[in-house]
């Protein structure tokens, strides 16, 4: 059986890890490449590294800093934010990115997924949606960071991107995201059911058992977080273990 | 000196890193010379199986790798083209795994692709010396080798399939040794000491 995953979540800003608190065993925890090395040797499964530069200078440093990750790190990484054309995700590819997640561009233009995973596969395809409940009851794609409401349904738009070809869904509550009070569960128990590819629950856990709920209830295929791994709440070997004692299949 | 096969199957990238870490000299290559001067063969590759063939055929290098007398891993696509034959895009293949390569089923229960760590067992390989029975190793395919008297290890994924083979000097895996972590690491490691 394939192992629930486990990803810590890095957002990178000129080149450096921003969130974070000094780790006593890290000689510099603003270097995304030890922060990272860090939590491969803690038993994360994947990593994603996000870029949030907003200077065309940062997105050089961070494509400098993708072919550093490529050298050091010995298991899969994702690297999104900014990925706006095929270019992009192709300097990304060629610096040694194994996944690249696309969320406003592919909202703007949904062919970019098919054009990716005809040309590098599905697996190469991450489709990042950040997800926001109306009013009226539904939930909508977001880009900006959940600022700007989409036309596209969740299901739908979920669907779309699986039919296009994206090897997995990362899907984020802009409801939850930050307030560290568990995933919805049922929201992603509804999607992971309908889909064929897997499904990444991001945003909103505080505790090792939002994780484990999101993992069960929700039927998640693996969890991503930020700020518990960040602020040293609970260490990723931690989190594993306790998850094994559920009965989670997790890579130990 | 370790021969790395570009026949212009996906990024050799993360291939060439994992040798890097362990020390190895490599070389990225599709000279049928350079290859069979090598002391050991890496075949690698992601895409699809009858596109591989045909990018093998069109460098000549079908009969130059059947003929390898040295120790060869394939990895993920360049193991199922070690095999017999393949379902994705009905072709036929190097025929030195005595197996075929067939599309997993997919249903609500199985997720296709196969992606992500899954456990490996029924490790019988000096490839594994120092793995334990149920360690896990990163895969990320649709299609998969059966179950054969080459296998080497299996893993399940609804059914058991075969997730590394061997016959004489030719290894295949179907995860990805050089995304696996250290265990990965050991494997890539035990294969530049055969």
């Amino acid at each position: 059986m394939v192992a629930k995953r486990i990803i810590p979540c890095l957002d990178v800003n000129e080149g450096r890890t921003v969130k974070g608190i000094n780790f006593v065993s890290l000689r510099d925890v603003g270097d995304p490449v030890e922060l990272g090395a860090h939590y491969a040797r803690e038993g994360a499964d994947e990593l994603v590294y996000l870029d949030i530069s907003a200077t065309h200078e940062g997105r050089h440093t961070f494509t400098k800093l993708v072919e550093r990750i490529a050298d050091h790190i010995n298991i899969p990484f994702t690297v999104g934010g900014g990925i706006s054309t095929m270019e992009d995700a192709e300097r990304l590819l060629n610096a040694g990115a194994d996944k690249i997640s696309v969320n406003s561009a592919a909202i703007a233009n949904p062919q970019i997924i098919d054009t990716l995973a005809n040309r590098y596969g599905c697996q190469f395809v991450v489709s990042a949606i950040d997800a926001k409940l109306t009013p009226d009851g539904r939930w909508l794609a977001t880009t900006h960071g959940g600022r700007r409401l989409t036309d596209k349904e969740l299901f739908a738009w979920a669907h779309e991107v699986q039919e296009r070809g994206a090897g997995e869904i990362l899907l984020t509550s802009m409801e939850h995201d930050g307030v560290r009070q568990g995933y919805p569960c049922e929201l992603f128990a509804q999607l992971c059911s309908q889909l064929s590819i897997p499904v990444i629950a991001s945003g909103g856990a505080g505790s090792i058992q939002d994780i484990a709920d999101v993992l069960t209830k929700g039927k998640a295929d693996a969890a991503l977080a930020a700020s518990i791994f960040h602020y040293g709440t609970y260490k990723i070997s931690e989190v594993k273990k306790a998850l094994a004692e559920q009965g989670i299949n997790v890579r130990l | 000196m370790i021969a790395i096969i570009d026949y212009k199957m996906g990024n050799l990238r993360s291939v060439k890193n994992a040798l890097s870490r362990l020390g190895a000299e490599y070389t990225v290559t599709d000279d049928a010379a350079a290859i069979v001067a090598a002391d050991k063969v890496l075949l690698p590759g992601v895409g699809y199986a009858a596109q591989a063939m045909a990018n093998l055929r069109e460098r000549g290098l079908v009969d130059v790798i059947r003929g390898l007398r040295k120790p060869v891993l394939g990895i993920c696509i360049g193991m199922q083209v070690l095999c017999r034959y393949s379902e994705e895009g009905d072709t036929p293949c190097l025929d030195v795994f005595d197996t075929d390569v067939r599309l997993f089923k997919a249903s609500e229960d199985l997720k296709v692709p196969h992606m992500g760590w899954n456990s490996i067992s029924n490790l019988d390989s000096k490839l594994f010396k120092g793995v334990d029975e149920g360690s896990y190793v990163y895969f990320v395919h649709s299609y998969r080798p059966g179950l054969c008297q080459d296998t080497i290890a299996t893993s399940r994924h609804g059914d058991l399939f075969s997730a590394a083979l061997k016959y004489e000097n030719f290894y295949g895996t179907q995860f990805h040794p050089e995304k696996s972590g250290d265990v990965g690491e050991k494997i890539l490691s035990n294969f530049l000491a055969l």
